[in-house]
């Protein structure tokens, strides 16, 4: 197990790296900047003098080339740059949204996966019964849903009219405010889930070793117990961390739509304001997870399914 | 005559399909006596492997029984309860598939898959079971079996996997074991090596078998009698000698024909193997009368119209055809 880590975890580096020159080089070309930006909206009249001391402080007058190593050397001690927009180094801002954004995408997850898979288990049982139908018809509904019209129905629902639930904000970081922006954020994910448990089991169902198990003298629940259950994870485990990985990225919306004090919203306000240093922090935050979340999967293959070896 | 172990009658087989149903199997009897080795042979297609499941309880959508009766040792078993049958499967009759590479779990090792018989039918605790199934791995001449029962299905080889196969059918001492086409995904060396080893055990514990197989061959050899099914009835039934040496049904004979022969050569030069012209019709497509008649070279006009009854043949054994004489 130990050497399959240290290789999963040496494979994260050469890709991060590749992250970290794409999202330089993407805003490098991108025209536009954070001093632009101050002036285009036409509210500050800004003396050329101090806009043009302003460029200089920020380094954006330096070439590509100088700008590009000076950010690798940076980041390379852990340092993503100062906040143009604040002044405070991004490290400093982004720190102050991790827990939340961790919360909410935990949460949502969570969500999904306890409702997901059960639903998706108990419609390939029984497969065209009324539990059946019922299942995929609301998975479909739930994939179709946008997390922003959602968002606002939930809302409307549980805190204005019905007052069980605060409708958006951080609260004092307790589950009371988080219940809404999860379930948000995590119909998605539970629908998708609920259709790839479904065809997962019915695939293993159809397997010849369950008729074999059945050969054996089995009641249908111990065969499930015994030998669906853990093939059928094989396949559910993908598509829990594919959706899981992605699921920061994700909440962007529901986090703006919330008020919720996550990457995701530190993310839309910094692309308006053109703080390109926060933004980039926040997009290599939002892969890091990403490509942790898919080791951490392909550790649970290795330890679920003998035949995978990382050799 | 004494009871036999396992006597089929005029079994039915249904496939549901498009809002008609076809049956798959029709009119089908045999009988087990305990300990005997029984053939049931016959191309892909013809019901034999469907026969079995019915046998073993196994029948799924969209196939059903739709008529007929299963008797083991006296007592009809079709219309059993589900609990009933699963006392039955493994403990009384148990089943070889046969593709040894997917019919044991991948992610279970196979001294567990093993195991597994004993807890459920001999109410075993886990680790009795599992010293069991190594007894049961040594029976079936898996080497170093205190090993093997850690392995997973993977990394054994199919020849072994089989043999796993075999340890969990024979685990609880089974009065009948089915084996269906147990060597076909087997190599040629391997194949006789796994016959040779079903046969032995099941002599010394006293287990019928019902071997099904497309292999006229292979199952003439270990088998007393042999049943011929073509298109979902028997055609022909009779000891495994007389099927080589006096075919009565034109379709076995085709069979016959078609086997090679060691030596065949030296004695009438070289010769082309015959084959059986024509195609087996699909269920959908049965024809009317005898189902061989359009591939039968005798076939006359009272085949194509009435459905030959069985008809004793006075050697013993039975043969459906107009023009058997």
């Amino acid at each position: 197990m130990l050497p399959v880590l240290a290789r999963r975890v040496a494979n994260i580096i050469p890709t991060l790296a590749a992250v970290v020159a794409l999202v330089f080089l993407l805003f490098s070309v991108l025209p536009g900047s954070f001093v632009s930006a101050m002036n285009e909206d036409g509210r500050s009249n800004i003396d050329p003098a101090v806009m043009e001391r302003m460029r200089k402080e920020m380094g954006l007058d330096d070439p590509v080339t100088t700008r590009f190593a000076k950010y690798v050397t940076r980041i390379a001690v852990g340092d993503l740059g100062t906040s143009f927009r604040t002044r405070e180094p991004v490290t400093k801002l982004i720190a102050a949204r991790i827990w939340p954004s961790l919360k909410l995408v935990f949460a949502a997850m969570c969500f999904a996966i306890i409702v997901g898979v059960p639903l998706g288990f108990l419609a390939a049982l029984r497969p065209g019964s009324t539990i059946d139908t019922a299942a995929m018809v609301g998975a479909i509904s739930g994939l179709s849903l946008s997390q922003f019209w959602l968002g606002l129905m939930l809302m409307y629902l549980f805190a204005l009219q019905l007052k069980w639930l605060p409708s958006f904000g951080y609260g004092d970081g307790g589950l009371r405010h988080l219940i809404l922006p999860a379930v948000a954020l995590g119909v998605g994910p539970m629908a998708l889930l609920a259709r790839t448990t479904r065809a997962a089991v019915l695939d293993v169902l159809n397997a010849d070793f369950v008729r074999t198990a059945r050969s054996k003298g089995m009641t249908e629940t111990r065969v499930v117990e015994w030998h669906v259950l853990r093939n059928a994870l094989v396949l559910v485990i993908t598509t829990i961390g594919l959706q899981f990985g992605s699921l920061m990225g994700a909440a962007v919306v529901v986090e703006k739509l919330f008020a919720w004090p996550g990457v995701g919203s530190l993310l839309v306000d910094s692309v308006f304001q053109r703080d390109i240093p926060t933004v980039q922090g926040c997009i290599l935050l939002i892969v890091t997870f990403f490509l942790v979340i898919n080791t951490l999967i392909d550790l649970a293959y290795v330890s679920i399914d003998p035949r995978i070896r990382y050799g | 005559m004494t009871v036999p172990l396992l006597k089929i009658e005029e079994l039915r087989i249904a496939l549901a399909g498009d809002g008609v149903a076809h049956n798959a199997v029709e009119d089908v009897s045999f009988e087990i006596g305990r300990g005997e080795a029984f053939g049931l042979v016959g191309e892909s297609g013809c019901g034999k492997s469907i026969t079995a499941l019915a046998v073993m309880g196994l029948l799924r959508r969209p196939l059903s029984l739709a008529n007929g009766r299963i008797v083991l040792d006296g007592r009809d078993i079709q219309g059993s309860s589900p609990a009933e049958w699963r006392r039955l499967r493994g403990s009384r009759i148990a089943m070889i598939f046969q593709e040894p590479m997917t019919a044991l779990n991948p992610l279970s090792p196979v001294g567990k898959q093993i195991a597994e018989m004993f807890v459920l039918h001999k109410g075993a605790s886990w680790s009795e079971a599992m010293d069991r199934a190594e007894e049961a791995l040594r029976q079936v001449r898996v080497p170093s079996p205190e090993r093997r029962i850690r392995d997973y299905p993977h990394q054994l080889s199919g020849g072994m996997r089989q043999r796993v196969m075999i340890a969990i059918a024979l685990a609880c001492g089974p009065d009948l074991l089915i084996a269906d086409e147990p060597t076909t995904a087997l190599d040629v060396t391997v194949q006789s090596e796994i016959i040779d080893l079903m046969a032995e055990l099941c002599a010394a514990k006293g287990t019928a078998i019902l071997m099904i197989s497309h292999d006229l061959g292979l199952v003439s050899n270990m088998c007393r009698r042999v049943a011929v099914m073509y298109a979902g009835r028997i055609v022909e039934s009779q000891p495994a000698e007389a099927i080589f040496a006096t075919p009565r049904h034109p379709y076995t004979q085709g069979l016959v024909d078609s086997l090679p022969r060691l030596g065949e050569r030296a004695r009438h030069g070289r010769q082309r193997l015959r084959e059986i012209s024509g195609v087996v019709p699909s269920i959908a497509s049965y024809p009317a009368g005898c189902r061989f008649n359009p591939r039968c070279s005798a076939a006359t006009e009272i085949c194509r119209r009435t459905v030959p009854g069985l008809t004793m043949l006075p050697e013993g054994g039975l043969v459906r055809c107009h023009h058997h004489g």
